[in-house]
């Protein structure tokens, strides 16, 4: 695959995160951070949330094994996920953790459980979805280092 | 600072956060700002640092859920302790919870996601609470410092005769209150009136106010007999107000213990001592007013009188009185305790240790006065180690006094010796960690304590304000401070002494440098620096350069908020009179 293809595909497949609602503006934040003293900002903090998560999700499912009825507790790690979402863009993450706080909210604790498992596969299915893109990004790395579109 | 070129470089910045990706954000984002980052993932560990380098942090943007502390609480511990201007972060946007974090003193609530423009404009509430001091400090000192100037150098000559003469034994043998010849040589550095309130010079306080008799006690009562010179009337008026405030703090603290205790056993000594602080205490329920129970002398004389209130009590229906006051009481230190800050909630929270009563003043006047409100005397008062000894010299030998009798009816656990001391040393055990291992151990908070973990995080950002050692190795922590050579973390009890006695000499020699750089047989010198023991000759000379380096301003704009007058002036903990 040639540099413009390549070029092209990782514009378009960028622009399919945003359109499919994958991820925000806050995403766009981070690549206008990335400069010459950090050239893979993006892809570093978005490794971050994709190594941090999975722990925040076993918390959640532990808790929801170990204590059920403890809402409070429920609702508090859930907002740390919400936060953390945030931090990136991932904005069906985001609302899901409404959604699931919602529950919280109403002891709904089956509500609860359909909720971590939607999370569970929005938070893999956005994980491939990036992996893809810093793949694609790293093979036209060497020319470039910021990718902006936007530009 | 109105216009661009005036933009604030190097504001020094702590963020705290338990989350790695929006710590990695914000520590980016406030670099691009062109401030001075430090980031921090845990909240204990972000207290630890503050306490270890109080003067070195401008600002601190803290995330309001975090699982080892709540950012509330976390604000409160600054607030009190550092009065440093913090801004709190959530996800969250509920206006109760903005709310809530204005409540407890946040000075700005930032939603998640932060965006640049949003933090560069921090440094507003930096300079706003500069100007806000400063603007105190402009109403007090105006009169103040001429008094000052002319004690300081009238009393040149003197000094001079009396060091070189037998100056220890003319200073330790009487007192000083009496002794108007020594008094005139410790008038504190002609350069400001800027008191600083060492243990010594509140004992004298203390003294006075016993001598005087609580009730009647009144700043120029109290100013005439102490007797010390370039003390002025408003030194001691506001000394007096943060005195009244404390003992009424530690009141209500007695009296939440005493209504537990009191309910079940009435009749009891124990309580009975403690309920006739609650009787006066209710006979003046107002914050600021006299009345509050004399430490001393007073207290004994209620205690009989309530004593046989209590008889009747037990023997007859209880009389309005104590019930009264156990009720309204109760429900006055209830309300105290609910409105606004609540520093029992923050004293008890501390890993308190017992009060040492052979205090070894650099440790305990050091840290960890967590209640202390708003925190201003705190950096001052928290910074007299046993350079005090000197003051004791100059003042007459009162470092042998008893101490203030504030300690009775304090709890425990509400005096003591700094628990980041304790949190350091446990946190040596650690190896150093990469923050990632870190963080899946959060259950384990207290363990990751560690120094190790800053350290870590700190290697990330890769710029720290001062001389701290950023290797993510454990050994060398931010123990190191500017000058002194950095040791390792097994030394930290040591190096706690050391970096804590480093500021109170900075005092020393800030208040003092005039002194001593013109009276090089003025014992003080000695005195203090051989009490410290740590190498203090080094630590002077550290000082002096500090102070030629004009870092001294510094210092002094943190110390600023000592001569402002205010209402908002917090309780004195009792740490601090331990």
């Amino acid at each position: 695959m040639d540099y413009s293809t390549l070029r092209r595909q990782i514009t378009f497949m960028k622009k399919s995160f945003f359109d499919q609602g994958y991820l925000d503006e806050q995403f766009n934040q981070l690549e206008e951070l990335q400069d010459e003293s950090s050239p893979n900002f993006v892809e570093e903090v978005v490794a971050l949330f994709l190594k941090d998560s999975p722990r925040l999700l076993t918390n959640i499912e532990h808790t929801i094994g170990k204590y059920p009825q403890d809402f409070h507790r429920l609702d508090s790690l859930v907002h740390q996920l919400k936060g953390s979402g945030s931090s990136i863009g991932a904005v069906r993450m985001k609302n899901e953790c409404s959604v699931f706080k919602a529950h919280c909210n109403d002891k709904n604790l089956e509500g609860c459980r359909r909720s971590l498992q939607r999370m569970k596969r929005e938070h893999a299915t956005l994980k491939q979805k990036l992996e893809s893109y810093f793949q694609l990004l790293r093979q036209v790395a060497p020319r470039e280092h910021a990718v902006n579109s936007r530009k | 600072m109105a216009d661009a070129s005036a933009f604030p470089y190097g504001l020094r910045v702590l963020v705290v956060d338990d989350d790695p990706t929006w710590l990695k954000i914000l520590e980016k984002m406030l670099r691009k700002c062109s401030y001075e980052v430090t980031t921090c993932g845990l909240a204990r560990v972000a207290l630890d640092i503050l306490r270890e380098r109080r003067n070195k942090f401008d600002i601190v943007i803290s995330d309001v859920n975090m699982p080892d502390m709540d950012g509330f609480k976390l604000l409160e511990h600054i607030g009190l302790e550092m009065d440093l201007p913090v801004i709190m972060m959530s996800i969250d946007g509920e206006t109760s919870r903005v709310m809530k974090g204005v409540q407890h003193g946040a000075c700005d609530y930032l939603l998640k996601p932060v965006r640049m423009k949003e933090l560069r404009n921090i440094w507003q509430h930096v300079y706003r609470k500069k100007m806000h001091e400063v603007k105190e400090i402009e109403d007090h000192d105006s009169c103040d410092d001429l008094q000052m100037l002319r004690y300081g150098f009238e009393g040149f000559d003197e000094k001079g005769l009396f060091m070189t003469v037998d100056s220890d034994t003319t200073r330790k043998r009487k007192d000083a209150d009496k002794d108007h010849a020594d008094q005139d040589s410790d008038g504190a550095a002609a350069k400001k009136a800027r008191v600083v309130w060492s243990v010594d010079l509140h004992q004298k306080f203390v003294n006075a106010v016993n001598q005087i008799g609580f009730d009647k006690v009144g700043p120029k009562k109290i100013l005439d007999l102490m007797n010390v010179p370039g003390l002025t009337r408003e030194n001691v008026a506001s000394h007096l107000q943060k005195y009244r405030l404390y003992l009424g703090r530690l009141q209500k603290q007695n009296e939440e213990r005493i209504l537990g205790a009191a309910r079940q056993d009435f009749s009891n000594k124990g309580p009975s001592e403690n309920l006739n602080l609650r009787s006066s205490f209710q006979e003046q329920p107002s914050n600021i007013s006299s009345g509050y129970p004399h430490p001393s002398q007073k207290i004994q004389g209620q205690n009989s009188v309530l004593d046989s209130q209590l008889e009747d009590t037990k023997r007859t229906v209880p009389l309005p009185v104590p019930d009264k006051s156990l009720n309204s009481v109760g429900s006055v230190a209830a309300s105290h305790n609910v409105a606004g800050v609540s520093p029992l909630g923050g004293v008890l929270s501390f890993k308190g240790l017992p009060v040492n009563q052979d205090r070894k003043p650099s440790e305990t006047m050091n840290l960890g006065c967590p209640a202390w409100n708003g925190g201003v005397p705190s950096k001052q008062f928290m910074q007299y180690p046993k350079h005090n000894h000197a003051r004791c010299d100059l003042l007459g030998d009162y470092a042998c006094l008893p101490k203030p009798d504030l300690e009775h009816p304090i709890a425990p656990g509400h005096l003591f010796t700094p628990p980041p001391l304790i949190s350091m040393s446990c946190s040596m055990e650690l190896d150093a960690r990469n923050f990632s291992d870190v963080k899946p151990g959060l259950l384990d908070c207290l363990k990751s304590l560690s120094p190790a973990l800053t350290c870590t995080v700190d290697s990330v950002s890769t710029q720290l304000s001062d001389s701290v050692v950023t290797s993510a190795d454990a050994d060398r922590k931010f123990s190191s401070v500017e000058g002194l050579p950095s040791t390792n973390f097994d030394q930290t009890s040591n190096q706690g002494a050391l970096v804590r006695s480093q500021e109170p000499s900075i005092i020393c020699s800030a208040d003092f440098s005039s002194l001593t750089e013109d009276l090089p047989g003025y014992p003080l010198q000695s005195v203090s620096f051989e009490n410290i023991g740590l190498g203090g000759i080094d630590l002077f000379h550290y000082n002096d350069a500090m102070i030629l380096s004009g870092l001294q301003s510094n210092w002094y704009d943190d110390q600023d908020q000592f001569a402002g007058d205010t209402i908002d002036y917090p309780l004195m903990d009792g740490c601090l009179f331990a």
